[in-house]
């Protein structure tokens, strides 16, 4: 399989208000069919739109937070098509000067990959539009609940070039929109929907042979984004191989991504775009952005991810896999780390206690970290006492494990477990004697060069760990051991 | 500049009209007539004039984001040509 995948996303999020975009109908999910609307919704003669300033304001914060350039002048479009998911006939959307041009979205480090910025084309914004469902009888089921919630339409250029920086740039994206607070960004619940244009680019004969383009909707989760791109990657270079055909024999073709069967099939073909008449929308007037306007944006954008991992890397001294563990999962999970490491002063302890503990237990508990019945000034004060040797890592463990079974703080758990790490050296040299004493063969092993020095000193630390009711401190044990068998063996 | 009757077919089927030859006859001569007299507009030299996005020398018009009621389902379905109890109902669309 010698071949280049080259791929773009085409990504549609709601944006979070409390109104549609433009009227006072609510914007909520779930809600039974057709009773969020109102008389602009259902595109009734004689309403007209007033654009939402909370839909744009949001619609500039992601903008300017992905680097875009944001336009002087921007104005609102009619994309007209009959289609009953609309009442009006026509999207009000923007064509020819959408509000923002330009930007990228970050692929975070990945082990295998990742690392390089995706261009934006374009960001606009423009009305969402309600849903069918294909029933029986003959009919389909229209419900406009959420017709004319704001959406933004984000447009990368195909920079993408592996189906792993196509997920990893979409997850970006995604926390990205959850840091700025602009949109919740439910693949599931549709306020995130993502389509993907893929085709290859394939050595041949001395030149490079481009593959007819194929633009793939219905892809409802991140699963079946990674999952409908590896398979049409495949798909197009198999055909390839049985018709020749390439990007000048054909006009792109859409697909939908068919989960349960695994695979993209044939859907119909789109109008082309002349076909949609765009005109300028006469019903609302062309907006103007200053640049107060856009500092007064920038002001509300807090830390980015992005950003984030950098100083995670820069001041704590995490590799670029460990920030982005404690990054990429969400706000949360980013935001207890840095809780743990301003009360402790240990972000490497931090790091490795929230990654091998915190997170794992969590996540087979199945609750998230704000359910977590340890905070983060409970793990604090644990790594706290870790840290001043108090308890070794194995008791610290244990403790946690009992602050979350029993939800009693770090205190409480020792005084009732009798917990609490032996430094005492005269303690601990007599349990390497009784180790020593009680395992004649080990010391032979050693003695005799039958088995490793380290396997043995191993073995030994066990016994010792054992004897002290696995109190003892384990870097202390490490160093008098040594101490011991070099004075026995010389 | 002149429409041709393809285009004017065209435009009938985006537009959802299902015409008669005799009345595509007609239309095409009566659009090419508006079409004709549009296009003394192009006598003029607009060469430095930015194109009018809007007709009404007015920017920048927002409500505040704020949630009103609904209308009630029985009155946004009140007049659906065909509905069923909570949705309206189109001729089926097969994706």
């Amino acid at each position: 399989m010698d071949y280049t995948i080259i791929i773009g996303l085409e990504v549609h999020v709601q944006l979070l208000t409390e109104s549609k975009m433009f009227s006072a109908c609510g914007t909520d999910f779930g809600l039974p069919p057709n009773t969020q609307t109102d008389p602009v919704s259902l595109g009734m003669p004689g309403t007209l739109p007033v654009m939402n300033r909370k839909a744009f304001d949001l619609a500039l914060k992601t903008a300017v937070a992905l680097g875009a350039e944001i336009a002087a002048f921007t104005k609102w479009d009619r994309k007209n098509y009959y289609y009953p998911d609309l009442p009006k006939n026509y999207q009000i959307s923007q064509y020819d000067l959408p509000f923002s041009r330009g930007g990228s979205i970050p692929i975070p480090v990945r082990k295998d990959g990742g690392g390089s910025r995706v261009r934006l084309t374009r960001v606009h914004l423009e009305e969402d539009t309600g849903k069918l469902t294909h029933g029986t009888g003959g009919f389909s089921e229209v419900d406009l609940n959420r017709a004319g919630i704001p959406l933004l339409e984000i447009v990368t250029e195909p920079d993408i070039r592996t189906v792993a920086d196509a997920k990893g740039c979409l997850e970006e994206l995604r926390l990205t929109l959850r840091y700025l607070g602009v949109s919740d960004c439910e693949m599931q619940e549709g306020s995130l929907r993502c389509d993907a244009n893929i085709n290859l680019h394939i050595p041949h004969e001395g030149r490079t042979v481009a593959t007819p383009i194929v633009e793939i909707k219905n892809l409802n989760s991140f699963r079946s984004v990674e999952r409908a791109l590896q398979y049409e990657a495949e798909r197009q270079y198999e055909k390839w191989k049985r018709d020749g055909l390439t990007i000048h024999d054909a006009h792109k073709e859409t697909r939908g991504w068919n989960d349960p069967e695994g695979v993209t099939k044939p859907q119909r073909q789109k109008e082309t775009a002349a076909d949609y008449r765009y005109f300028p929308e006469p019903d609302l007037v062309p907006v103007e952005v200053d640049e107060p306007w856009i500092a007064r944006i920038r002001a509300t954008i807090g830390e980015l991810p992005t950003e984030r991992r950098q100083r995670f890397e820069s001041d704590f001294g995490l590799s670029a896999y460990d920030a982005n563990v404690l990054v990429e999962q969400g706000e949360e999970v980013a935001d207890y780390f840095d809780a743990v490491v301003k009360a402790t002063g240990e972000a490497k302890l931090a790091s490795n206690w929230i990654q091998q503990d915190v997170l794992r237990i969590a996540k087979e508990t199945k609750v998230s970290l704000a359910e977590f019945p340890v905070g983060a000034e409970g793990l604090a004060d644990l790594i706290n006492r870790v840290k001043r040797k108090e308890l070794n890592t194995n008791q610290g463990r244990e403790v946690l494990a009992k602050m979350i079974e029993t939800g009693e703080p770090v205190d409480a758990v020792i005084a009732a477990g009798g917990y609490g790490m032996v430094s005492d050296q005269g303690e601990i040299v007599a349990a390497i004697e009784a180790a020593i004493a009680a395992n004649p063969k080990a010391m032979d092993d050693l003695k005799g060069g039958k088995k490793k020095p380290e396997a043995v000193k191993g073995f030994l630390r066990g016994q010792v760990m054992k004897q002290t009711g696995g109190k003892a401190d384990p870097a202390l044990v490490s160093e008098l051991l040594d101490a011991k068998l070099a004075e026995l063996i010389g | 500049m002149s429409l041709s009757r393809d285009e004017v077919t065209q435009v009938a089927l985006l537009a959802r009209l299902r015409l008669e030859p005799e009345e595509l006859e007609t239309f095409t001569g009566q659009l090419n007539q508006i079409v004709e007299f549009v296009a003394q507009l192009q006598e003029l030299d607009t060469h430095d004039i930015v194109p009018l996005a809007h007709g009404v020398e007015v920017r920048n018009v927002f409500r505040e984001d704020l949630r009103g009621p609904s209308l009630p389902r029985e009155a946004a379905l009140a007049n659906a040509p065909k509905r069923n109890s909570e949705s309206f109902l189109v001729p089926a669309v097969l994706e």
